[in-house]
């Protein structure tokens, strides 16, 4: 059955994304928490991310991470929940990645290079 | 929603867990449009920023801190009982899942008002 | 409380309705004691399953104010606080008449998920040794004793929601068989059960697990066959 090796890698990928996710969004929470202590500017997000190495890599692997996890999480919400046929339910989900991929390192890079770096 | 045999904890363990998902799934272009709103320099970001002041804004904020947290929780439950394989039902993890995730968000909301 | 109960039960095939009965009364009184009074002293047409009566056999399966249930292992006082019932066939089966459903579909996926066992010696072997505390054993022994009631497959959303998942007692099965040592046909079924239908739909919701009349947990032996098959997918056996 060829879909039995898919699903089941699938489920694996889903897993070790939601590992690294875990330590991201602690970390991105905590962020958040610290941040809007005092009320919240760009200047002060820019400041800390722009030209930031550790930053860029952090949300780097913070943007693939979820570019795997949310297309395969939604994945099952539209097999189960619509009548979307599969070869549909795949295009949708490709699209969605690259979404995810596309806009997310767009912010990065301009949250890194904002400033003037 | 809540026919008869969906009336127990892990049922809405499941349901928060995917109604999170999915907003956060939809949330995220939004989110980063916003992020690289800095390309066009701080004074651009800024005056998104400020319409983030309205209290209402804030309490959605707030919505969406402890759905992330309440995503990460439940996803926390799953995979304690796909790796370390419970018979028992857990329903105390359900609990204190659902806690921490209410916790985060009350931190956020303290914090951002 | 009133010496009567009002009972609202499914008549007719897919496409029916309820029909409202009153039924005395009586102390100890169970679920199925109720359907079979009112097929006994009301209407001789109502039709629906029974065998054993004692909670053994699992045939008398039905939903009952919403959960599936054993009817003659439901008692009226616990279910039925406010003096009304409303039964109606299995969830997620299609329904032949009344309170009686089609269990087909329930059977074959049994099939499908390779629920079954595959000899691997013939008579002129010797006997496999399987010693009591040996692991595997131990988990096929917390998950054979099921009797395929079906109540874990309508409890289930995913099968409702994913007409070809296989649902927790075929899965439930095929995990037993997994641990069995003497079985051969594990390629073949860690295949079957890893398809689009098969174990990975499931989200651990765990109203197999809440509802099972045998508190078997065909949640805990899906989350086995999602590592089995995780582990055969990265070795390539898949």
């Amino acid at each position: 059955m060829p879909g039995a090796a898919v699903e089941a890698k699938l489920w694996i990928w889903q897993r070790l994304s939601a590992a690294v996710l875990g330590i991201c969004v602690i970390v991105h929470l905590a962020v958040i928490v610290y941040a809007v202590q005092g009320g919240l500017t760009a200047d002060e997000i820019i400041n800390r991310v722009s030209g930031n190495l550790a930053w860029f890599a952090f949300y780097s692997v913070f943007v693939i991470a979820v570019a795997i996890h949310a297309p395969i999480g939604v994945r099952a919400i539209l097999n189960e929940m619509t009548p979307l046929r599969p070869g549909a339910v795949h295009a949708v989900m490709a699209t969605f990645c690259l979404i995810i991929l596309a806009m997310g390192f767009r912010a990065i890079i301009g949250l890194y290079t904002a400033g003037g770096v | 929603m809540f026919r008869g045999h969906r009336q127990h904890a892990h049922y809405w363990a499941f349901a928060l867990h995917r109604i999170a998902g999915l907003l956060l799934a939809l949330f995220l272009p939004a989110h980063f449009y916003v992020l690289a709103l800095s390309i066009e320099g701080a004074a651009a970001m800024d005056g998104f920023i400020r319409w983030t002041d309205a209290p209402l804004v804030k309490l959605a904020e707030t919505v969406l801190v402890i759905l992330l947290a309440a995503h990460l929780t439940g996803g926390l439950r799953l995979m304690a009982l796909e790796f370390i394989g419970t018979r028992e039902s857990s329903k105390a993890a359900v609990a204190i899942g659902t806690g921490i995730a209410l916790a985060v968000g009350l931190m956020f909301l303290l914090n951002v008002t | 409380m009133s010496n009567s109960i009002h009972v609202s039960v499914w008549r007719g095939g897919e496409q029916g309705q309820f029909e409202a009965f009153d039924v005395p009364r009586q102390p100890s009184q169970t679920v199925l004691d109720v359907v079979t009074y009112i097929q006994r002293n009301i209407d001789p047409t109502l039709s629906y399953r029974f065998a054993c009566r004692v909670g053994m056999c699992g045939s008398c399966a039905m939903t009952v104010n919403g959960k599936p249930r054993w009817t003659c292992r439901t008692h009226v006082n616990k279910v039925a606080g406010d003096g009304t019932l409303e039964i109606s066939p299995l969830r997620n089966l299609k329904v032949v008449k009344d309170l009686a459903c089609d269990m087909t579909d329930f059977f074959d996926k049994m099939n499908r998920a390779e629920g079954k066992f595959h000899p691997t010696k013939s008579r002129h072997d010797d006997f496999d040794v399987v010693l009591p505390d040996d692991p595997a054993r131990k988990l096929a022994a917390q998950a054979i004793e099921c009797i395929g009631c079906a109540v874990c497959y309508s409890a289930c959303d995913v099968v409702e929601w994913n007409k070809d998942y296989l649902g927790p007692a075929a899965l439930n099965r095929a995990w037993t068989l997994v641990n069995d040592v003497r079985d051969g046909g594990n390629k073949a079924r860690l295949t079957a059960v890893s398809g689009d239908a098969g174990c990975h739909a499931c989200h651990s919701q765990q109203g197999c697990v809440k509802h099972c009349p045998k508190n078997l947990s065909p949640t805990f032996s899906i989350t086995g066959l999602k590592r089995a098959t995780a582990k055969a997918a990265l070795k390539g056996e898949l």
